[in-house]
């Protein structure tokens, strides 16, 4: 039993916002004080909060850290490994990396940042074994991870089938036995179509372009699969990262795409990437005022940002032909990789300026989407690490969104015609720690379907964060006091105190145990391994836990 | 009778995933599907195992493992060395052994395709997986490697002659085209055979990049030829490059082992890299050993580097030139070696195998070799994929995990290394 006394909670879930009182745990579990004597409580292994904030475990709803894209960068980018360097202690292992961590590094990182739970974003089944394998060896965290379908030949293939109540029966299938074969949370799609159209050298795929050679369009896969995720009770909606990204005049696709899915759950990934409208002469501006209005009126669908940070990173996504265009554009590496009958991959390294005018509006464009969305249970922190920038940034970012004065002090960094194309710096919103509990725990833990995570109730998973209060934010939240994970403390004042392995978060929707004669068939005639080989095993998953549908 | 369907053959790069072994009283009878090779070495795979050793005398495994782990606890800088053709799992346990140690890691493509790797470093490299081949592939071109000899099924399966789902017509609806500087079974398959002199990849990667991007190459009278072809030829290549619908560029140890060798890979993942602007186009480095991709995957995610790493200062670096295996045996750098899956004996140069011989010198192998005799402690194991699972990646990034198909009276790799380790942590904490 572990007892945390005098801090003071801010659990959005349970509506406790502040207030001081004790949390008690007890075999990884948040326990409740009543019916405990006081005597005992007291005679408990006692954390003195006094005057610390605490709060749930960060959950990260968006991450790139596990796979071969993830590696392929890493291997691309040794340069950046150099001077981010951690040697191995007692208790640690050695690791280096600073937007692409070494997995050991990369738990590290994220449990010292008092986060608890991460998932990575894109898997396509082909390569999923190679994903779990880096997550066995990526400690500190819970994990899972979302299996890309958008460009499937099979989800394809299932979508041309004319008969509507057969599709709709065959799609449910073929979704849940992906997600059992490649051990995945959830779906994800990426730039739905429009990797394939790029493999057939075609241009981008508007949401009503056919798709060779099924002639299924992007709007039909969208709706095919939000509606499997319905049908499935999947614990998360559609893990969706539109059409056209980082397209100026994005904007008008964003919106059709939401409207196209009204009705269905869906979770817009780096919603930043989506948001920018057009300038007469094709130049970017911030769209976010069209985006946020409307995702005011639907409370149905939540976001995470893909906050832009300043510096340089590595650019990685499934959405190969947004990679080749971006390598166009930089002239520097680019590495990609078409995966049969699945998807693609680009990586692709850049550099933020604040000075670009193209950079400071996305960065920009990240900060509007947060302080103009009204109900925070709507948006996730994320900079979508490392697209936009390493997760490592999260508490810069807070303070950003804090601290209205030091907001209004970047003005001056940014390339001079920033106002003429953004509204950020009229916006006076602070955020409060209520709502950065909720943007960075709660919200995400609750769109993901993961009842016991995001809050620390009774009952909840005993991953709790104590922070030091500070006027400076940034300092406040890159260095918690205390971050237990399952009952345990395993980071003391910003070092690690102790390993731990988290558990691998799966989903086992109903039906899916078998693909129908004709897929079996293709798959057969057109994948270069056997299906008996396709399945990932249990050996790949380190403590599996099953999240119920439904 | 057991009939094992859908094995992994382990052997080379292609890691074919169809094969089918029948075995009867813990003894393999039959293996189907696989090429000459494959077949020969599931086959003959639990057969002449080492006697485990130390210095030359036999004793058992427990001991041998122990006097292992006492030579690495006491060495200063020791070597870390193979890994290609074991399991990611044992891999992973290497990379442990080398960070407690403060050792040197390196795997075998540090003098195979690690040009290649290194190339990457530097430009990326735009790739697809072996299926995009076969379902799409209109262009196939193979410089400077000999699939028909070295990768037995990788034309059958993969790249030539399969019908995929947009190939329907197989090898008829390919041009082939074979880069290298002699005649082989494989350059006799293709439409166009370019029989280039030696040492001028990064030339021909040029002219061909310039070309690509519409540059008017001039020579003077009688000068017009690049690696001793006619430009008129490279015009050819470049134009079925740019016509094509999606190709792909096979490359091997002749590009890899050129002359300056990182620098060729460069410029020949920038060609494909600007075939893009026209086409769909792709580069496909031939690896050879079944898991050599594995151990560069591997070494990746848990030091960041795919090769030439060491430990010294207790977090990762990375130096080709100081870290890499032959430099470090050249200049006798190191003062005991761990070898995994590779037999140095065999493949290395004489000095560097001379020097080895001088100091204490570990190997684990399922099978009696030319490392064998003078490596100080011997340890047999279980060979992978036979008697022993685990993971291995294609030489496409495809992981698969290796069927056991016999029980072999030692442990797998990862089980030694695991008991390896533990006993250096609790050397080094006693
Ligand atoms: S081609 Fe390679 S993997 Fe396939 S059977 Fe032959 S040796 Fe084995």
């Amino acid at each position: 039993m572990l007892r945390i006394a005098n801090g003071r909670v801010h659990d959005p879930t349970n509506t406790l916002s502040g207030t001081v009182q004790d949390i008690v745990m007890d075999k990884g579990a948040i326990i409740s004080t009543d019916g405990i004597p006081q005597g005992q409580l007291d005679e408990m292994e006692t954390i003195d909060a006094t005057d610390c904030v605490v709060m749930a475990g960060g959950v990260d709803i968006h991450s790139h850290i596990a796979g071969a894209k993830v590696n392929t960068g890493r291997i691309m980018c040794p340069e950046e490994h150099y001077s981010h360097v951690s040697s191995r202690t007692k208790i640690t292992r050695a690791g280096c990396g600073r937007c692409v961590p070494t997995t050991y590094r990369t738990g590290y990182l994220y449990s010292k940042l008092g986060y608890t739970t991460v998932f990575e974003a894109a898997v396509p089944p082909l390569e999923a074994r190679h994903t779990h394998e880096e997550l066995q060896d990526l400690p500190m965290l819970d994990k899972g991870c979302y299996t890309v379908m958008g460009n499937n030949h099979l989800v394809m293939q299932v979508l041309s089938d004319t008969d509507p109540v057969r599709r709709k029966e065959r799609l449910r299938n073929l979704v849940s036995w992906l997600l059992k074969a490649s051990r995945g949370y959830g779906i994800k799609v990426v730039n739905p179509g429009g990797v394939e159209d790029w493999k057939w050298n075609v241009g981008a795929a508007d949401l009503d372009t056919p798709t060779p050679p099924f002639g299924v369009t992007p709007r039909q896969i969208l709706g095919g699969l939000a509606e499997a995720v319905d049908d499935l009770k999947l614990p998360h909606s559609m893990h969706l990262h539109c059409n056209h990204l980082g397209e100026a005049g994005n904007v008008a696709t964003t919106l059709e795409t939401m409207r196209t899915l009204e009705g269905h759950r869906a979770h817009f990934t780096h919603l930043q990437f989506h948001s920018y409208g057009k300038t007469p002469k094709g130049g970017f501006t911030s769209g976010t005022v069209e985006i946020t209005d409307y995702l005011n009126k639907h409370p149905e669908f939540t976001f995470d940002v893909g906050q832009i940070v300043f510096g340089s990173t590595l650019t990685m996504t499934s959405d190969a032909p947004m990679e080749f265009h971006l390598h166009q554009m930089t002239k520097g590496k680019w590495a990609s990789g078409d995966i049969e009958m699945e998807s693609g991959s680009g990586i692709v390294p850049i550099t933020y300026k604040p000075k670009m005018l193209v950079n400071a509006i996305q960065w920009a464009v990240g900060l509007e989407l947060l302080l103009l969305t009204k109900n925070p249970w709507q948006v996730v922190l994320t900079t979508d690490h490392p697209n936009a920038g390493p997760f490592t940034a999260y508490p810069q970012i807070i303070k950003l969104l804090m601290d209205k004065d030091y907001r209004q002090s970047w003005v001056e960094k940014l390339h001079p015609k920033i106002r003429q194309f953004t509204c950020l710096f009229e916006l006076d919103r602070e955020y409060t720690l209520d709502e950065i509990a909720i943007i960075t725990r709660s919200g995400p833990a609750r769109t993901l379907g993961l009842d016991r995570k995001g809050h620390i109730g009774v009952g909840a998973e005993a991953d709790v964060t104590i922070y030091r209060t500070n006027t400076d934010k940034s300092t406040m939240f890159s260095t918690p006091a205390y971050v237990i994970k399952h009952g345990e403390v395993v980071v003391r004042d910003g070092e690690i105190v102790k390993s731990v392995t988290g558990k691998s978060l799966g989903v086992s929707p109903e039906q899916g145990e078998r693909l129908d004669d004709e897929l079996t068939d293709t798959f057969d005639a057109y994948y270069t391994v056997k299906m008996a080989n396709y399945m990932v095993e249990d050996e790949y998953l380190d403590t599996p836990e099953v999240v119920p549908c439904g | 009778m057991t009939v094992h369907k859908n094995v992994v053959c382990t052997f080379c790069g292609c890691l074919c995933d169809d094969i089918e072994v029948e075995v009867e009283d813990n003894t393999i009878k039959s293996v189907k599907k696989a090429c000459a090779i494959g077949k020969n070495k599931i086959m003959h795979a639990i057969t002449e195992p080492p006697t485990p050793s130390v210095n030359g005398t036999k004793t058992s495994i427990d001991a041998a493992v122990t006097e292992a782990a006492r030579i690495l606890s006491k060495a200063r800088n020791p070597l870390i060395y193979g890994l290609s053709s074991t399991t990611s799992e044992a891999q992973r346990e290497l990379v442990e052994i080398a960070e407690i140690t403060r050792g040197n890691l390196d795997n075998c493509s540090s003098y195979c395709h690690g040009p290649g790797v290194l190339a990457r470093q530097q430009t990326g490299l735009v790739s697809c997986s072996l299926g995009e081949i076969k379902n799409r592939a209109d262009l196939v071109i193979y410089w400077g490697c000999n699939p028909v000899e070295s990768h037995m099924r990788h034309l059958s399966r993969y790249s030539l002659q399969p019908k995929g789902l947009y190939t329907p017509e197989g090898r008829k609806g390919r041009k082939v085209i074979a880069i290298d500087i002699r005649p082989t079974p494989t350059t006799k398959r293709a439409d166009v055979f370019l029989q280039v002199s030696p040492g001028h990849t990064f030339e021909i990667a040029s002219a061909l990049r310039a070309l690509i991007q519409g540059e008017p190459l001039e020579f003077p009278e009688g000068q017009d030829t690049v690696g001793d072809v006619p430009i008129d030829s490279w015009r050819k290549v470049a134009d079925m490059i740019k016509g094509c619908k999606y190709g792909v560029l096979h490359f091997g140890l002749g590009v890899t082992q050129c002359r300056n060798s990182d620098i060729n890979v460069e410029q020949v993942a920038r060609l494909v890299q600007d075939a893009n602007r026209h086409t769909r186009f792709y580069g496909v480095a031939m690896r050879g050993h079944g898991n050599v991709n594995g151990a560069n995957q591997v070494m990746t995610w848990l030091t960041g580097y795919p090769l030439c790493v060491n430990f010294s200062k207790g977090y990762p670096r990375h130096n080709p030139g100081e870290y890499s295996t032959l430099p470090m045996l050249a200049r006798k750098d190191i003062d005991a070696a761990l070898i995994v899956a590779t037999d140095p004996g065999a493949h290395l140069p004489k000095d560097a195998v001379d020097f080895l011989k001088t100091i204490p010198t570990i190997h684990l192998d399922p099978h009696r070799n030319l490392t064998t005799p003078w490596s100080s402690v011997v340890i047999p194991v279980a060979p992978v994929g036979v008697a022993a699972t685990g993971t291995f990646y294609r030489m496409d990034n495809v992981p698969l995990r290796l069927k056991k198909l016999v029980d072999s009276p030692f442990p797998s790799d990862e089980e030694v290394l695991k008991t390896m380790k533990e006993k250096i942590v609790y050397a080094a904490n006693s």
